[in-house]
């Protein structure tokens, strides 16, 4: 593998449910952290949805995946930004949003929640800062 | 996909790689079947891990990729227990591939 490092960022702008955008783009970051790069996701948009609290799918018969996120932070992601103005046209607070634990097996550095809800300069100044962005 | 495995008199249907077509149908006893198809015995170790797995899927809904569950094994069930080689001596197909399958679970997910 190679030695360079590049960082990823993900990003999400999609409602979880109606299309597989969202649920495609969870597999393919739990997938891609095999990869060793240094990886982060980004919720805009109606993609700040995926991240809420208490979701329940039976009325559409779909599966409610938004547990799942709660692992991302044993699959090496560093960091979870949320879009305040996304949220914020929304209704939405980050008090309305899951929290994702991030452990370091090495160092054992812990740090109890990696969502952090960002402003409109943060997110154009990490899709600048990023060498891949895949967008969903 | 027509496949089927016998157990306690009841078949239960699989697809072409073993893996339970319906979570629903899983029984301890489908882990002993599949267990003895793969000439393996199932000891309080085996136990360990498949319950440890079928916790982690009903908590996260996704069965987790074999770097995560040693991790996460190791968290849980002691430092000793959470390395490759004792999840391999235990399930010698893959810890996560085969002890995800005798768990009743979807086929880990960043398992290539």
């Amino acid at each position: 593998m190679s030695d360079t490092v590049k960082k990823f960022l993900y990003l999400n702008r999609k409602a979880p449910y109606g299309t597989i955008y969202a649920w495609e783009a969870l597999e393919v970051v739990l997938i891609g952290a095999a990869f060793d790069q240094e990886v982060s996701v980004m919720f805009v948009d109606d993609g700040v949805y995926q991240l809420t609290k208490g979701q329940d799918t039976k009325g559409i018969g779909m599966k409610n995946f938004s547990p799942t996120y709660r692992t991302l932070g044993d699959y090496e992601v560093r960091h979870i930004y949320v879009d305040r103005a996304s949220l914020e046209a929304r209704g939405l607070s980050a008090d309305d949003l899951i929290e994702v634990a991030f452990e370091d097996m090495e160092t054992e550095e812990e740090i109890d929640n990696i969502v952090e809800v960002i402003d409109s300069a943060q997110v154009s100044e990490l899709m600048n800062a990023s060498d891949v962005i895949f967008s969903f | 996909m027509s496949d089927t495995i016998d157990v306690e008199g009841k078949q239960i249907p699989v697809d072409e790689e073993g893996y339970l077509s319906n979570l629903n149908d899983w029984v301890p006893a489908v882990a002993g079947v599949m267990a003895q198809q793969d000439n393996l015995e199932l000891t309080d170790e085996h136990w360990d891990i498949i319950n440890f797995l079928r916790e982690y899927y009903e908590e996260y809904q996704i069965a987790p990729a074999v770097r995560v569950l040693t991790k996460a094994v190791g968290k849980k069930l002691g430092k000793e227990k959470g390395n490759s080689k004792y999840l391999y001596s235990l399930f010698p197909y893959g810890p996560a591939k085969q002890a995800c399958r005798f768990a009743g679970l979807p086929k880990p997910t960043g398992c290539v």
